[in-house]
């Protein structure tokens, strides 16, 4: 693993609101990648990550880019937006792509990138989570379900209801009245799926729908949001084997861009 | 900023009022002061809570809220107060107000443009005279107010001068300072002397100008912001822009230049009249249609040149929330600029999404103005 000079690896870390994530590059390709959840102690959490890793460049990206570089500033910091990111990262994966979705813990981004890969228009969810992986979350725990197999469980429903509230406390408390109704927790679970992605689709719609649209983030992850986006789209999604990864795969791209341009 | 024993030490009444609506000219010429209340603070707004719904605009709620707890000196030096009908969260907000001080609500037309609207805001500018005067004992002299008329077109020039300096190619103070420059056009007791310290404020200005010193890096995209108001206590969109590198070298809103350029005729027969036909011109959301932004937002990216415009708004302003798509259409298909609306509220809960979304904006607007360099005018020498 050692066997690079130091110099020549770059790396990302995106440091989100519920995961943290590594990539490591080096000349020949990717060296490492590896992730760990944020908890309290997010630079505890980066430290332990990036063990072995001290002589590279590091570009950090995510919530907690401000104060991973405030933090590091013994090692050669730069930082970047989620949004510079993942149009890095989707591009690099699918250089066909026109859009990108991120739907990761705390908000959602809709990025349009321009023929060369440059980021024309994006939106962000503003200070709410509603609509967000934390929706999801929350929900999940609500029905006493793992949230890795929340989808999976919202697929078996056999019928779709609508659940209008995007608030995470009153879809709750909607959630909550839909089983004193004796309803089946797979289809509430299914329509809090399809209110996330009527959500997700207006905020396309309102940057400018175009494909090929790639899918990254935690959410990405999600089975049944795939499925109910693709049906609204009427066509296939990009979705990286990895989605949570490429914020972390973009950022350390922009080193590796960066010192080209520097040489 | 006015010294609050400025306005006690004095045997002028003094009058509170809420918005640029308000014709200051007719307060000065009853002998009154105006000093602006609009609540620019989240601080407040917890009181005001326990009367008003949390989902309204947290200026009306800081507003209301420094009122109902008494702890804006500038409310308790006030002896009556001007509010405008110019929203329904502000038009019912009035209500409360006054059931603690004397107020006198001016309704205001939804349209400018219909000649029927001019008669009637003709009618309520005269019938605030009638208040005012109750109110100040004091009677509304023809000649008076021709001189409060002349005084404050001065002081509007004036300050639109200042604002200029910030159109050169290197901006010499930053967004967030002229913001407190331009803050002082609300509070201010004696306008003779208002005009002598502006006049300083030029002079001192000029030589650092022409040094060509400027706060900002080279490369700062050009921000224009409009929107609601902004001034110390809510700026932090502002001050996020400039954090994250961006220069913001012109305000379109009413804390900025947004009716500066509209001046009262000095002419005209009646001044009354006059006043009623400058005030109704005021290109704020609450009027239908607001063409006169676009004709301003125009005219201040040509000026200003600049490269990218953020629309900034407060939670629950209707006019301007819906108003942004507008604006928005303009800026990005006329005149091919970056442009984002940013929604928020007086607290600091969305900082760092702030962050991102300012952050990556400007990333945007670099590349963007980079990309329009050459089809650029060189700058000219003021």
């Amino acid at each position: 693993m050692q066997s690079q000079p130091e110099d020549e690896t770059v790396a990302g870390i995106d440091i989100g609101s519920r995961s943290i994530e590594l990539v490591v590059l080096n000349p020949d390709g990717l060296l490492r990648s590896a992730k760990a959840p944020t908890t309290f102690d997010p630079l505890g959490q980066c430290q332990r990550l990036m063990e072995g890793i001290d002589g590279s460049r590091i570009i950090a990206t995510g919530y907690g880019r401000k104060l991973f570089a405030e933090s590091f500033r013994q090692v050669n910091v730069s930082t970047i937006t989620e949004i510079q990111a993942y149009s890095l990262g989707a591009r690099f994966l699918y250089p066909e792509a026109k859009m990108v979705l991120d739907i990761g813990g705390q908000d959602t981004k809709v990025i349009s990138l321009s023929e060369t890969g440059k980021v024309l228009k994006f939106e962000m969810n503003d200070r709410c989570a509603a609509g967000t992986g934390k929706f999801l979350e929350f929900m999940a725990t609500a029905l006493q379900i793992p949230l890795e197999s929340f989808g999976e469980f919202a697929l078996r429903s056999d019928r779709r209801i609508q659940i209008s509230s995007m608030c995470t406390v009153f879809a709750e408390s909607e959630a909550t009245s839909l089983m004193a109704r004796g309803e089946r927790p797979e289809n509430i679970a299914m329509g809090l799926h399809l209110a996330i992605v009527q959500r997700t689709f207006a905020m396309l719609r309102r940057v400018g729908l175009a494909t090929p649209l790639v899918f990254a983030g935690g959410v990405a992850q999600n089975p049944c949001v795939i499925k109910l986006l693709e049906e609204q789209l009427g066509q296939p999604l990009k979705v990286p084997e990895n989605p949570d990864m490429v914020g972390a795969l973009g950022a350390a791209l922009y080193g590796e861009n960066y010192r080209t341009v520097d040489v | 900023m006015l010294d609050i024993s400025e306005l006690q030490d004095n045997d002028k009444k003094v009058a509170g009022i809420y918005c640029l609506f308000a014709p200051v000219e007719i307060v000065r010429a009853a002998g009154a002061i105006p000093v602006s209340l609009c609540g620019k603070r989240e601080q407040p707004i917890a009181d005001a809570e326990r009367t008003l719904p949390p989902n309204l605009c947290p200026l009306i709620k800081s507003s209301y809220g420094y009122a109902v707890t008494d702890s804006c000196p500038f409310f308790s030096a006030s002896d009556f107060l001007i509010g405008e009908t110019t929203c329904d969260g502000k038009k019912k907000m009035y209500e409360f107000l006054g059931r603690i001080k004397p107020l006198h609500l001016m309704h205001l037309p939804y349209s400018a443009s219909e000649p029927h609207a001019l008669k009637f805001w003709h009618e309520e500018i005269l019938r605030l005279g009638g208040f005012v005067e109750e109110s100040t004992g004091l009677e509304i002299n023809r000649d008076h107010l021709g001189f409060q008329i002349r005084i404050h077109n001065k002081i509007r020039k004036l300050i639109r001068k200042i604002s200029r300096f910030q159109a050169a190619e290197k901006p010499p103070i930053s967004g967030l300072d002229m913001m407190s420059v331009m803050e002082t056009k609300s509070f201010f007791v004696n306008p003779e002397e208002y005009i002598s310290l502006l006049l300083e404020f030029i002079a001192e200005m000029e030589p650092i100008a022409a040094s060509g010193f400027s706060p900002f890096q080279q490369d700062a995209p050009r921000v224009l912001l409009t929107g609601c108001p902004v001034a110390k206590g809510c700026e932090k969109t502002l001050r996020m822009i400039e954090e994250c590198g961006g220069a913001v070298v012109c305000m379109e809103n009413c804390t900025g230049v947004k009716g500066l350029d509209l001046l009262v005729d000095e002419n005209e027969e009646d001044p009354f009249l006059a006043l009623a036909r400058r005030y109704l011109q005021i290109p704020c959301s609450c009027i239908t249609p607001n063409d006169g932004r676009l004709a301003l937002l125009d005219q201040l990216i040509d000026e200003y040149r600049i490269d990218a415009v953020v629309d900034h708004t407060w939670q629950c302003c209707h006019t301007y929330n819906i108003e942004s798509r507008i604006v928005g259409d303009f800026v990005e298909k006329i005149h091919g600029l970056p442009f984002i609306h940013v929604e928020t509220d007086y607290s600091n809960s969305d900082v760092e999404q702030l962050r991102t979304r300012i952050e990556a904006f400007l990333e945007m607007a670099r590349w963007n103005s980079s990309a329009c360099a050459q089809m650029r005018k060189p700058y000219t020498q003021a």
